[in-house]
């Protein structure tokens, strides 16, 4: 397979150079790549797709009953994050995530920043994602995002742009460890050559944040994930993650409320939790605070963590960062409380509720892209150049109607990379999702998701919407350089018996 | 453990020992078929359902008692809850449960046999369906080597093998009773070449006819009764299942440091064995001895639920 053909159509791409040479750091892995044919390209692909089916590694389809289950696409040629662009990458996110924390204790306390007028406070106080159930909270450690999953995207110009923040308990870490483990199986000796950094102790790093921010006082502290149960799209993440940290996965009807504790019903009795990953969202945690029909969550817990009894991660409220006209001001966020310029830029953000910015978005709207400020995952969207008029104009009365609810950007040329289509390899648009851990200090994985939008031209990544997703590739430079001893570790015979093994054949 | 998980895995191993003997129960006919040189639609299907319990079940559904009805509704009926393809979805669905907590070894064998019972869910004749019971029966010696070689013999794998020999028994117990409603032991019948051919059948659908061989040589009414109920080795004898039920029972409860009432209840059953001789059992008849040691069993059952499944703030 060669990249001859391989045309980078004008866009950013992230493997070969607008001349169509290979970008220098790439050349190990292009090598590899050129010198296997079709066949054994395809050979690889479909063993790396047998392997996800074989482990169930699949997502749930809401409102789909029959084929509920899928398997997310996964391309096998990986996306590279060079050494020098991690480095930038680690030290901005390092600086958002510490400021947005900042941010979000001081909001729901003494709201300084809207006292100092750096944030009009109307904008913040009538989000919907302002939870004023969280007034007066101080979480333990004063950490209140301890996982994070940021979105970022490469423009044209090869700038990385922070596109959402994600801070309320992101989804698809584990397709980053599930994916790494499979493509270290494709294409060992590519692997070898590019001197990749490990992610596989992402699930260390998980437990020792969660046990540091346990109440204060408690030593050995027992820790758990709240699922809302195997009906939930990212079921298989939950008890991956449960399992990686060797802890307990809970459903809200395992847990009960005794004398201000969370406590689990075991087959021992009851015992007592300090910490929980939760994966169910704000509005489900407590139907006694938040949505009183919630099944999900449990009675009672809001105030076992209002009165430090229980660590909550993230904590509840931190939604208010991700209401999207908030996310306009995190470049002020970060100069007010850290005294820095942001090292990850924003990507330029009109909010409708301002009356000149909303003059120019409904002006402009076949240029922009238009999103809800409190809806992700590629819903809720419009996206100017590829819109029809009939859609303009509804998300003009949209607008009009409710411009606190909606802002515009302008329309980003995503980042292509090379993906295997059929039998040929063509550009397809990327995004990248790094994780981020808050817990004795700011730790980010070097690696994170990847992922693709596989329909020729679509900028929509998500999964729910014809999206793949690739292991990503982050680079250690000269001196990490990790050297394995050749016999059973020999890259090659990882190979050899994997594909022999997924596809039934003697090789 | 969390309550929940040693329910799911407890049930999750139920069921796939209920499907392993839901294929043998069919094998017992298919076998049958063959040895009595039976002509095809004049073979009794009946007693598989009967000795189900899922008789009425089974009417509300179908018409008679043919091949291909009961097969259907034993294999691949998605309404009957205990058909082969209902037990696997359950198994599967109890194993996603507890995911975390069994190998991923064992969560892979599960998922595979899940899509083998998908992928031969269309079939409907007993000749194509042989080479698929066969995989189920592997797929389950796999699990419970698996289980034995790569789980931690702690709590959640004694509540495993609770759940299997449990449901083994009780398995046991109704393969004697689908001899029973074949043919009832009337004079001249017993011990006929026929009455061997049938024991034998029965024999082999638990796989116990070598290890009976050994041991007793020639086959008959009687003994295979005394074999299937009350040999103390043989690992899907009655005797067997009840008292390594009840070891794995007294490890969890002093793994626990727990008492519980399950544990009487398991002492009582097994003496209700232990002191149960042949004789006895026969002069009151087999079938009547099978209704009561089915009803002793699922007293055990509401009993481990209160005890360990279902736990009540006071």
């Amino acid at each position: 397979m060669n990249f001859e053909d391989y045309d980078t159509g004008g866009f950013y791409d992230e493997l070969i150079a607008p001349d169509g040479s290979p970008r220098a750091d790439i050349l190990p892995l292009l090598e590899h790549v050129n010198a296997l044919s079709p066949k054994a390209l395809r050979r690889r692909q479909k063993a790396a797709e047998h392997s996800l089916h074989q482990q169930g590694i699949t997502f749930n389809v809401y409102g789909n009953e029959k084929g509920t289950e899928k398997i997310m696409p996964f391309d096998i040629l990986p996306r590279v994050v060079t050494a020098p662009e991690w480095k930038i990458l680690e030290r901005g996110l390092k600086q958002r995530i510490e400021a947005l924390n900042l941010f979000i204790n001081d909001i729901y306390n003494d709201k300084k920043i809207l006292k100092d007028k750096v944030i009009p406070a109307e904008l913040v106080l009538s989000s919907e994602c302002y939870l004023k159930q969280c007034e007066g909270l101080s979480p333990p450690k004063g950490i209140w995002i301890h996982i994070t999953g940021t979105d970022l995207v490469r423009d044209g110009d090869g700038q990385f742009y922070v596109l959402e923040d994600n801070l309320r308990c992101p989804s698809g870490i584990s397709y980053v460890l599930q994916n790494r483990s499979i493509q270290k199986r494709t294409m060992p000796r590519a692997f070898r050559a590019m001197r990749v950094r490990p992610v596989s102790n992402y699930g260390d790093h998980l437990y020792e944040t969660l046990r540091h921010s346990a109440p204060n006082g408690i030593q050995d502290s027992n820790v758990i994930v709240l699922t809302p149960g195997i009906y939930n799209a990212a079921y298989y993440e939950h008890s991956f993650l449960a399992q990686q940290m060797g802890v307990k996965l809970a459903q809200g009807s395992d847990l009960t409320i005794i004398d201000d504790h969370v406590m689990l019903r075991t087959t021992r009795g009851f015992e007592k939790v300090d910490v929980i990953y939760r994966r169910i969202d704000d509005a489900f945690l407590d139907p006694t605070v938040f949505n009183p029909n919630s099944l999900l969550g449990v009675p009672g817990i809001m105030d076992c963590f209002r009165k430090g009894n229980v660590t909550l991660a993230n904590a509840p409220g931190t939604g208010i960062a991700d209401d999207k006209a908030v996310y306009a001001y995190v470049p002020q966020i970060i100069r007010y409380y850290l005294g820095e310029d942001p090292i990850i830029a924003n990507v330029p953000t009109y909010i409708c509720n301002d009356a000149k910015d909303r003059q120019h978005v409904l002006a402009n709207l076949d240029s922009l892209v238009v999103k809800a400020v409190n809806l992700s995952g590629g819903y809720g969207m419009l996206i100017g150049p590829q819109s029809t008029a009939k859609e303009r104009s509804e998300f003009a009365d949209k607008i009009k109607a409710s411009p606190r609810d909606y802002i515009a950007q302008p329309t980003l040329a995503l980042s292509r990379t090379p993906t295997i289509i059929g039998d040929s390899i063509e550009g397809r648009h990327v995004d990248f999702r790094p994780y981020i851990l808050y817990g004795e200090s700011i730790f980010v994985l070097p690696g994170g998701l990847t992922r693709v939008a596989l329909t020729k031209g679509s900028l929509v990544v998500n999964s729910s919407q014809g999206g793949g997703s690739k292991d990503t590739w982050v680079l250690g430079d000269e001196k990490s350089s990790i050297l394995l001893t050749p016999g059973i570790y020999n890259s090659a015979y990882y190979e050899h018996s994997f594909l022999s093994q997924e596809t039934g054949t003697q090789s | 453990m969390l309550s929940r998980v040693a329910n799911s895995i407890y049930w999750m191993n139920r069921y796939l020992e209920r499907a392993d003997n839901v294929a043998r129960f069919i094998d017992v006919n298919a076998f049958l078929i063959l040895d009595m040189g039976w002509e095809r639609e004049n073979t009794q299907w009946d007693p598989l359902v009967k000795a189900s319990g899922d008789e009425a079940d089974f009417y509300t559904r179908y018409q008679n008692y043919n091949e291909k009805n009961v097969l259907h509704f034993l294999t691949f009926d998605r309404d009957n809850p205990n058909s082969i393809l209902s037990c696997i979805q359950n198994v599967r669905e109890n194993a996603r449960t507890v995911r975390e907590i069994i190998s991923s070894e064992m969560w892979e064998t599960i998922n595979a046999l899940y899509h083998l019972v998908q992928a031969h869910s269309r079939k409907r004749k007993i000749d194509d369906l042989q080479a698929f019971f066969g995989q189920v029966h592997r797929a389950n010696h796999l699990l419970t080597g698996l289980a034995e070689n790569t789980m931690s013999h702690g709590e959640g794998w004694h509540f495993a093998r609770l759940g299997r020999l449990l449901e083994r028994a009780d398995k046991t117990a109704r393969m004697l009773d689908v001899k029973y409603f074949i043919l009832l032991p009337s004079g001249e019948v017993v011990d006929s070449p026929y009455d061997t051919v049938q024991w034998g059948a029965v024999l082999k659908s638990v796989s116990g006819f070598e290890m009976y061989r050994k041991q007793l040589h020639r086959v008959n009414y009687r003994d295979v009764a005394q074999f299937l109920v009350l040999d103390p080795h043989f690992p899907r004898s009655i005797h067997f299942c009840i008292h390594t039920a009840a070891r794995s029972l007294a490890d969890i409860t002093s793994m626990l440091g727990v008492a519980c009432a399950a544990k009487d209840e398991m002492a009582k059953l097994c003496a209700s064995i232990d002191n149960a001789s042949m004789n006895e059992i026969l002069n009151n008849g087999l079938h009547e001895f099978i209704d009561m040691f089915q009803f002793n069993l699922n007293v055990i059952d509401e009993v481990l639920y209160q005890s360990f499944f279902n736990l009540e703030k006071n």
